[in-house]
């Protein structure tokens, strides 16, 4: 397969799988990844893939080869790895279902958005939650899923004057994004609803509920639902 | 055990950091300053990665319940045991009830204070560090407050031995090598060409040489936030979020660079002109607002040569310590 690679700092490198986000590129991501973590290697201390690229932090002292520098080293033992991978992920990617309850006080900002939009609050709920999204990364904060594929007529500006404190579980639409945040925290993103399932606990393992290369689909549900959800988490 | 009798402005529990869980988005953490952190643990007689307290600008007032031995690197804030002044960058002797105080900020911006078997806080995924954004890991998930009390780990044989030796004799015989304290002390900052360092008008790109930038008074330990210079990128492109490493100098659209500390985010979308190389990080660490800093350039061989180097540095400590106290 094709890619590049370079350096980010002195102690990471980055593999490049593409030029843009589409569908080939994301595919490459997901099989670098799986060929990386097969690998098992010892010296990476974390992998962070992302739209277009693939990142490994590495310890330098752990690849200490005398008359040879660790970067060289470790360009040499990722093409030794990447020249073997065929060009497909070894995990079917899952579907997480993220139930969600729309307006109100969960989501503060849903007419706005579909006055924006001139659309109803139902037509924007309907939209939102019609076909699933593709996880393409996680960054930014814990458990934070970079999504692909909101539609564009709901597309809407961020916030003129952002919140001081977004509650955990909202969802929100930020331009043609749309996400979720895990923690609360200060934002700038259109309110349209929020989900009582937790996307980051430290005692689970992994941490997140959610991984890059996963499909996420949001579920419409009431309020009394969402009460219910949530004192039974 | 510690009590904390005041807390200073910003105390928290750190190890080295926590790592392999930057693909769920959760920042590293760990020292700002990791080689004032690893030579710290070795003067107590701990293991380089030993969890310990970081100290910010105001150091806190600390009664210790039962005799230990510590040792405080990094910034100078007039640490005292009683009220008597104490030295930095050595192993130090505590009694059962002394308190350790600090007073004014002389130099640096952090200390780091480790404390002969460590602290004991409940690890967070794999890791003591406190994460402040996400409130988990060292004490709590957050700074330390007056009336917190911490649990101190078991000494290592070699801690007891170098407290045995110092209540026999306070002073040391032996100092720590120049290189390992001096790297804190100058404003220099080496650097290397970020991803997006091209996109970069020339002028921004020389200023960034020719000119000094102030730590201004919003950094913390997300980010050193300088202020100088603005810094142009040739056209407004948007680039495509992905992985930022700590050290990564990111440019936001005011043109004021940030650069990014232990408690970074994991991936950013501004563009980044330059990436400091991690040699110089504890540089950064001791910039205080106020302080001015300078760039200059550095290849990524140099970069990683001098980092090999020094770590070279740290095992040769830890084994001449260990010799000396057979």
């Amino acid at each position: 397969m094709d890619y590049s690679l370079r350096p980010l700092g002195d102690h990471a490198l980055v593999i490049e799988a593409g030029p843009s986000i589409d569908h080939a590129t994301h595919v490459k991501v997901r099989s670098i990844c799986s060929a990386i973590e097969r690998a098992d290697l010892s010296w990476i201390t974390d992998i962070v893939p992302a739209f277009t690229t693939v990142t490994l932090h590495y310890d330098p002292t752990n690849l200490d080869d005398p008359g040879r520098l660790p970067y060289e080293t470790a360009m040499n033992r990722i093409h030794m790895i990447l020249s073997s991978t065929p060009l497909e992920t070894d995990k079917e990617p899952r579907t997480i279902e993220i139930p969600v309850c729309y307006g109100g006080d969960f989501g503060p900002d849903l007419e706005s958005v579909a006055e924006w939009n001139a659309l109803t609050p139902e037509k924007v709920i309907e939209l939102h939650s019609a076909s699933p999204y593709l996880i393409h990364m996680i960054g930014f904060s814990p458990g934070f899923p970079y999504l692909g594929g909101m539609p564009e007529e709901i597309a809407t500006p961020r916030r003129k004057e952002p919140r001081l404190k977004v509650p955990r579980g909202s969802v929100g639409i930020a331009g043609s994004q749309t996400g979720i945040y895990p923690l609360e925290s200060p934002g700038g993103w259109q309110l349209i609803g929020r989900t009582p399932v937790a996307l980051f606990d430290t005692e689970a393992c992994p941490p997140g509920l959610l991984q890059a290369g996963d499909r996420l689909r949001f579920k419409p549900i009431t309020a009394a639902e969402y009460k219910e959800m949530e004192a039974n988490r | 055990m510690i009590e904390v009798l005041k807390p200073g402005l910003l105390t928290t529990i750190q190890d080295i950091g926590r790592e392999g869980f930057q693909q769920f988005g959760v920042s590293v953490s760990g020292s700002i300053d990791p080689l004032a952190h690893k030579v710290a643990n070795l003067l107590a007689g701990n293991d380089i990665d030993s969890a310990l307290i970081e100290i910010t600008l105001t150091g806190p007032h600390l009664r210790f319940h039962g005799q230990t031995l510590l040792s405080i690197c990094g910034a100078d804030l007039s640490p005292t045991i009683n009220g008597v002044q104490q030295p930095l960058w050595k192993p130090l002797k505590i009694e059962e009830g002394d308190i350790l105080g600090f007073g004014i900020l002389k130099e640096g911006c952090r200390a780091y204070l480790a404390v002969a078997g460590g602290i004991e806080v409940p690890e967070v995924m794999g890791s003591k560090s406190t994460y402040l954004r996400a409130g988990i890991g060292g004490y709590r998930g957050r700074a330390l407050q007056k009336g917190d009390r911490l649990t101190v780990g078991t000494p290592s044989s070699l801690s007891i031995k170098m407290g045995n030796a110092l209540t026999r004799n306070p002073t040391t015989d032996w100092s720590i090598p120049h290189q390992l304290i001096d790297h804190s002390r100058s404003r220099t900052i080496r650097i290397m060409p970020g991803n997006e360092h091209g996109q970069f008008q020339e002028e921004s790109r020389e200023a960034l040489f020719n000119q000094s930038y102030t730590v201004s008074p919003r950094s913390d330990r997300m980010g050193c936030r300088l202020s100088g210079p603005a810094i142009q990128t040739e056209t407004h492109r948007d680039m495509i979020s992905e992985a930022v490493t700590t050290g990564t100098i990111q440019v936001p659209p005011d043109g004021q660079p940030i650069v990014l500390l232990a408690d970074r985010q994991t991936t950013g979308g501004y563009p980044r002109i330059a990436e400091v190389a991690s040699i110089d990080l504890p540089r950064v660490a001791q910039a205080k607002p106020g302080d001015e800093l300078r760039f200059a350039p550095i290849t990524h061989e140099e970069a990683q040569r001098l980092y090999l180097q020094r770590e070279r540095q740290l095992r040769e400590l830890r084994q001449g310590i260990s010799l000396k106290y057979v």
